[in-house]
């Protein structure tokens, strides 16, 4: 339908456009912003090929979470990118040929697709239509039970994130006076103050305590 | 594939809403504002004076880990969607193996709360 | 919808190894002041239990489990035995560098106990996408290790080439895996091996994916041309990390590349022969030729180890089963050999400062005499002078690679080896020949005397007797990969 081939040129360009900028913009948060903009766009086309949990995942997960290390990552360092960038022209004949040689790869793989013969049929477990079954519930049915392994191992690799980030960056903070809630609340009447006879005209140090 | 794209065409014109409308607001001023920028009325305003240094100062490495463990308890969130929506269909066993993923984050999670991680100062 | 529970016995010694691991972080954490002895020591037992548990409970029958995704079989048990020794015997040495450097916190030995998780699901995977998770697992743990000393620059900078690097090798890895589903249709090593077997010629599409593959192992086995990473990060890390690193790491990529090029990848061995066949010789050439002009030890050690993967694939260029016993015959002398050569570098203290300089250990005869005959072991055992295991190392490798008709690899190698014969000898001429240059601090622990005695007893012309046993566990190994 010509609005799914509307859609799908409108996000493949500003998602090519996009990452372009992410590139060759000067100020390195712009290149950030560009690259949530790329992601936003990659999102879209996913949910055209009907892939709508990873396009959730894209959104939330990169966006959300990815981009805005990105973001502090960039704004942390502190980068003088003018000085970057005078370096950055003799590594362009590099970069090309380096580049040249994966276009040349994906052309090859392309032609290998369309053209092979014994492609088609190599498929050993077919999926199933988007429109038997929907993307997050097909997922969900393998995932925990057929793929338990690999989801636990999951869970012990954030584990490890989660160990690591304490271990590499968390310190303690020298002199910081911190609340006991639970000292505070039992802390007892005659602990809190103490009650002392004042005679008028003298100060507190010469009174008597009285009770 | 069409139904499933139809469910999401309300988002697509909710898009093309947004954007028309930031591209109209952005470019009124553009058009039709007076512009007359010069150095001092671009420069920062500092009671007077000038700016003693710069604004910016180096960013703090808490925010940091604040923001890999939302990344981390984020992916949690992640996982639990499928499994919400299929839970009638994977049963006991599919409940009792998100039971042992979500333990091993609680393990975690009690551990960075014990070191101190989630105090701000 | 499925109703069936997957067996969890032939998984059970990586079970415990998780909930031990679980177990002694919060141990850790719940323990008031410095737990680091205790939760170290109580690593190595749990290392030594799950070893127990791998020999006496799974045993070396083959055994396929969680719906196709893990395997365990004598290869399994052999390799995942020789990587918890290494881990074992790394963290014992650890103790008295981390005390002095101020980093001995409790999540050291937690994160090697996690690694060696990963390494050990690493060797099972049955599937492109189980190995995949168990080398990101290890590989995690390790970018963290390399940069625990976070006050000190090398150390970060190392830690952080090293993620840089090694999340580059991922993404190509990942690429690999991509290519090879999308033009087989499975990630399965079992229907890999199907698919690959029925098609005449593998479309060229899997060839590309399973060279990806390789890159990205390469990578991790530090192999050139992917061994940028290995000089700098053995350099920078704190020295009983890169023990670890020279060590567990090492086993269990071999293991992991040997079983995915046989395991899924059987029928393409004349694709996959060629690419390994280059991998090794640039391996021990580089190894041999740029160590030469090293003057710091870890980095020497850094382009050693990068030689011996060259060796070592040589066992794997054969692509015949006596190839894979010369492997892990290989293997496991390179983890004593390396193990041993570590520790004694971890006794090289002068004045409570670590000393790295090869000319540090000029005239060590003369002022610790136990200590230079034991790394004079080492260095003839590197080198593969005979009379020593690590010639009968070599010998295997070199004759595994004959027999397939692989004679020039083999004289590669042997060119290589006499290449590298001179800086290991130029250390024994230092530490015997030359002017003492100052004492080394005493040990005043006893593990770092009991590792390099332990390792230099096991590399003199003793190791005669221990040959024969170890050729035989490697052909029982290496018998179960192919069947």
């Amino acid at each position: 339908m010509t609005l799914t081939a509307g859609a799908f040129y409108l996000f493949a360009f500003v998602a090519v456009a996009a990452g372009f900028l992410v590139i060759s913009a000067r100020n390195p948060v712009h290149s950030v912003l560009w690259l949530i903009l790329t992601f936003f766009s990659a999102a879209g086309l996913f949910v055209l090929m009907g892939a709508e949990f990873l396009a959730m995942l894209l959104v939330i997960v990169y966006v959300g979470a990815v981009a805005v290390l990105f973001l502090f990552v960039v704004m942390m360092l502190d980068i003088n990118f003018a000085q970057f960038r005078k370096g950055a022209l003799q590594y362009i004949p590099i970069g090309g040929l380096v580049g040249l040689i994966l276009l040349a790869e994906l052309v090859t793989l392309v032609m290998a697709w369309q053209f092979g013969d014994k492609v088609a049929d190599n498929v050993t477990a077919p999926i199933p239509a988007a429109e038997q079954v929907e993307n997050v519930k097909a997922m969900g049915a393998i995932l925990y039970t057929d793929y338990l392994f690999i989801f636990q191992t999951a869970g012990l690799i954030l584990l490890v994130a989660m160990i690591g980030a304490i271990v590499l960056t968390h310190r303690q903070r020298a002199g910081v006076k911190r609340q006991n809630i639970s000292k505070q609340v039992a802390r007892k009447p005659k602990d809190a103050y103490e009650m002392v006879e004042v005679k008028s005209g003298e100060g507190i140090g010469s009174a008597s305590k009285k009770g | 594939m069409q139904s499933l794209l139809m469910q999401y065409l309300p988002i697509l014109i909710f898009l093309g809403i947004a954007i028309g409308l930031s591209v109209v607001f952005v470019a009124a001023a553009w058009l039709i504002a007076r512009q007359n920028p010069d150095s001092e009325k671009l420069s920062a305003y500092e009671c007077g004076f000038e700016a003693f240094e710069d604004a910016r100062h180096q960013f703090d490495v808490r925010f940091y880990l604040v923001a890999i463990l939302f990344i981390i308890f984020d992916l949690e969130v992640a996982f639990l969607f499928p499994w919400a929506v299929t839970l009638g269909k994977i049963g006991v066993f599919g409940f009792w193996s998100m039971m042992a993923f979500l333990g091993v984050l609680t393990i975690g999670f009690i551990y960075e709360w014990k070191k101190g991680a989630l105090e701000w100062e | 919808m499925t109703a069936d529970l997957p067996s969890f016995a032939p998984a059970l010694p990586e079970i415990v190894l998780a909930l031990g691991a679980m177990a002694l972080l919060m141990l850790g954490v719940f323990r008031s002041g410095k737990a680091y002895t205790q939760v170290s020591t109580l690593t190595v037992f749990l290392f030594i239990l799950v070893g127990v548990l791998l020999v006496a409970y799974v045993g070396g029958e083959r055994s396929v489990t969680f719906s196709g995704l893990f395997v365990t079989d004598s290869f399994a048990i052999f390799s995942k035995i020789l990587v918890l020794v290494g881990s074992g015997v790394a963290l014992m040495m650890s103790s008295r560098y981390m005390a002095d450097h101020g980093i001995d916190r409790f999540e050291y030995p937690v994160l090697i106990a996690l690694a060696t998780l990963g390494m050990m699901i690493m060797i099972s995977a049955n599937n492109l996408l189980s190995l995949y998770v168990g080398l990101e697992l290890q590989s995690l743990a390790l970018y963290v290790l390399a940069a625990i000393h976070r006050n000190r620059n090398r150390a970060t900078e190392a830690g952080l080439k090293y993620f840089v690097l090694g999340a580059l090798s991922s993404g190509m890895l990942l690429y690999g895996i991509s290519l090879i589903y999308g033009f087989t249709g499975t990630i399965s090593f079992d229907l890999l091996a199907d698919s690959v077997k029925t098609g005449e010629h593998a479309g060229i599409g899997v060839i590309v994916g399973m060279v990806f593959l390789i890159a990205g192992f390469a990578f991790k086995i530090s192999a050139v041309p992917f061994h940028m990473w290995t000089p700098d990060v053995y350099e920078g890390a704190p020295t009983p990390v890169t023990a670890f690193f020279a060590a567990a790491p090492k086993v269990a990529a071999l293991a992991m590349f040997v079983r995915a090029m046989f395991g899924a990848f059987g029928e393409l061995v004349t694709e996959w022969q060629q690419v390994v066949i280059f991998i090794s010789i640039a391996s021990m050439i580089v190894g041999a030729v740029i160590a030469i002009v090293q003057t710091n030890i870890k980095r020497l050690m850094a382009y050693s180890s990068i030689g011996h993967v060259g060796y070592a694939l040589v066992g794997l260029a054969a692509g015949t089963e006596a190839g894979v016993e010369a492997l892990l015959v290989y293997i496991a002398i390179y983890m004593t050999m390396t193990l041993g050569s570590f520790a004694a570098i971890l006794s090289m203290r002068r004045n409570g400062q670590m000393v790295e300089e090869i000319g540090d250990l000029a005239g060590l005869s003369q002022t610790n005499l136990p200590l230079a005959i034991g790394i004079a072991i080492f260095m003839f055992s590197l080198a593969g002078i005979p009379m020593l295991a690590g010639f009968f190392g070599k010998w295997v490798v070199f004759w595994a690679a004959v027999e397939a008709g692989l004679t020039p690899l083999a004289i590669v190698g042997l060119l290589a080896s006499v290449i590298s014969c001179f800086y290991y000898i130029r250390i024994v001429k230092v530490m015997f020949f030359d002017e003492p240059a100052g004492n080394f601090d005493a040990d005043k622990g006893r593990a770092i005397p009991l590792v390099i005695g332990v390792s230099a007893v096991l590399h003199s012309p003793v190791s005669f007797l221990l040959i024969s046993p170890l050729i035989a566990a490697a052909a029982w190994a290496a018998k179960s990969l192919i069947y």
